[in-house]
């Protein structure tokens, strides 16, 4: 019996003592001089780790998620809730510890692969096959996206350069490119709620059939609604640490007394 | 929130990762592996690199026009430089030198692009690695292929000036492709490995222009090496024309020039060239490989 109940809890997600550190290089800038540029690397010989500083962005978080769970992330700002998501994802390598997960977690985003000199048009293309949908997919789904984002409810604008849209047609295009593809860990970051009131309340709608069709769901959120709306589980993070790892109500009431005071 | 006491307390991370088939996120594939993804990734390298090409002049008034125009404009400048105020042909007649400068020019520019473009393929999209996941290949093999398509786009300019200085479509003129599939596999090794340097030390996209103007100046991109090189020892001229930049150039003006016969060639060329790149493209794609799982460190 007690056999069958752990037959439902299957991980999908094992994070065993995850440290994630930033390598920052102090000496970025000026970077178009080249007598600049040669006098810094001259001098850099001497000593190697001179003008780097580390950020330790994740230290020793430890958690396992089950199929089935909506987890939120909260804490405050810079307190390692996204660097957490891109670790699980597989994105940003690991100083120790490990991350094991089922299958390929996705990050819902997109912005990164698009160029803003490019129409709308070639940005759907250039962003589905970025996700790793097939020409064919995205030539199936590429009237939905459009629709979708109501970019052309004003005019032909998907065939004009993203440059020229408005931040808020920009940021709508962006999110129906990143949400027409299916996942099975699905990691959510904050400000999805884009775009004017009709289309925030079209994508809330699409996160949920995302969700139903995802094994296991991150949520990072600073609106502790739409986390109590959405989530069975809270990890709480602050300054990198896992402060309290929990059932949704129990979290949010100690974060709630924590940033009241 | 009383739980049962499972079957599953106790056993470490790793143990439950095992029992459940988990894998290790972000983990390094194997070298089949990462080929497979890479192959399944064609259309988006192939779209990326016709991205960034669309995207370099889409602001210009000229629109891609550009493509043609700026290598032209590159080889004007040179030529007024070396071949009329410093003379560098040495006794070239003029109908040989300035088809031998244009496609030396074309041709280097090719590799000293896809190098450039390669530095920073990593370090330069930290966004792009840190947001999806697809074999970190892709970068700077999408930039080498985007260099392709601007060489290929700057041939009509060199075929306009071969014809124009009398040297018109042969048979020979086909060798052409071979060489620029030899010096395509070799420009994604070298972009492959110095994206791998790159990304560890993104400095080296700061020393790369002196590298890159060292080299160009080492290969007889404006000046033949034998006639230059005549009173030095024979072996100095044989390394600098054994070097891979100037292996393609020769090939290249070999097959498009007529006055540039195969006694300009260092013996044994085409096997030179064949062996740069198969050790270049190979070599580099193991080395990138290695490092695969680290990228995104910035």
């Amino acid at each position: 019996m007690a056999e069958q109940q752990q037959d439902q809890r299957v991980p999908t997600v094992i994070a065993d003592e995850l440290h994630i550190v930033y390598r920052v290089n102090g000496a970025k800038t000026g970077k178009g001089s080249a007598t600049a540029a040669l006098s810094r690397i001259v001098k850099r010989g001497s000593g190697d780790a001179r003008g780097v500083r580390k950020v330790h962005a994740v230290r020793g978080v430890s958690f396992t998620a089950y199929r089935g769970e909506a987890i939120g992330l909260i804490g405050s700002n810079g307190s390692g809730k996204s660097t957490l998501l891109r670790a699980i994802a597989g994105l940003l390598p690991a100083e120790r510890g490990k991350v094991y997960t089922d299958g390929q977690p996705s990050l819902l985003g997109v912005n990164a692969a698009l160029m803003n000199d490019l129409t709308g048009e070639r940005n759907v293309i250039l962003g589905g096959l970025a996700m790793g949908m097939t020409r064919e997919q995205i030539k199936e789904r590429y009237q939905d996206i459009v629709d979708f984002s109501g970019i052309n409810e004003k005019g032909d604008f998907i065939t004009l350069p993203m440059r020229t849209y408005s931040s808020g047609m920009a940021a709508r295009l962006r999110f129906s490119i990143a949400a027409a593809k299916d996942h099975d860990v699905l990691m959510i970051d904050e400000a999805l709620a884009t775009g004017d009131r009709k289309f925030q309340t079209r994508s809330e709608e699409r996160i949920r059939e995302l969700k139903k069709k995802a094994g296991t769901i991150f949520l990072v959120s600073h609106n502790n609604k739409s986390i109590r709306d959405t989530c069975n589980r809270v990890l709480w993070l602050e300054r990198g640490e896992l402060r309290m790892d929990g059932p949704t109500d129990e979290v949010l009431k100690e974060y709630e007394k924590f940033t009241g005071k | 929130m009383t739980k049962p006491v499972s079957p599953d307390e106790g056993l470490t991370p790793a143990r439950l990762a095992a029992k459940y088939g988990l894998s290790v996120s972000g983990a390094r594939p194997s070298l089949v592996e990462y080929v497979r993804q890479l192959w399944g990734r064609r259309h988006f390298i192939l779209a990326f690199s016709q991205a960034k090409l669309t995207a370099q002049y889409s602001q210009a008034k000229l629109g891609q026009l550009w493509q043609v125009a700026t290598p032209l404009l590159n080889a004007f400048v040179y030529f007024a430089i070396f071949g009329l105020i410093l003379n560098a042909g040495r006794g070239m007649p003029k109908d040989v030198y300035i088809p031998f400068l244009v496609t030396g020019v074309f041709v280097f520019t090719f590799t000293q692009s896809s190098a450039m473009a390669g530095v920073r393929a990593i370090s330069g999209n930290l966004g792009l690695v840190r947001a999806l996941h697809f074999p970190r290949a892709s970068l700077p093999i999408s930039f080498a292929l985007q260099q392709l398509q601007q060489l290929l786009a700057s041939m009509i300019v060199m075929f306009a000036v071969v014809i124009g200085f009398g040297s018109y479509p042969k048979l020979s003129w086909l060798l052409v492709l071979p060489a620029l599939v030899l010096q395509f596999l070799f420009n994604m090794g070298l972009a492959l490995i110095v994206a791998r340097m790159g990304a560890k030390t993104p400095d080296l996209a700061q020393l790369m222009p002196f590298i890159m103007r060292t080299w160009m100046y080492a290969s007889g991109v404006m000046f033949s090496i034998p006639i230059m090189l005549e009173d030095k020892p024979a072996w100095l001229a044989d390394v600098l024309q054994w070097n891979p930049a100037a292996v393609y150039m020769d090939l290249i003006r070999f097959a498009l020039i007529d006055g540039y016969g195969s006694d300009n060639l260092p013996p044994h060329v085409w096997a030179v060239g064949l062996g740069w790149a198969v050790v270049l493209a190979a070599g580099g794609f193991v080395y990138f490989w290695k490092a695969e799982e680290r990228y995104g460190r910035g």
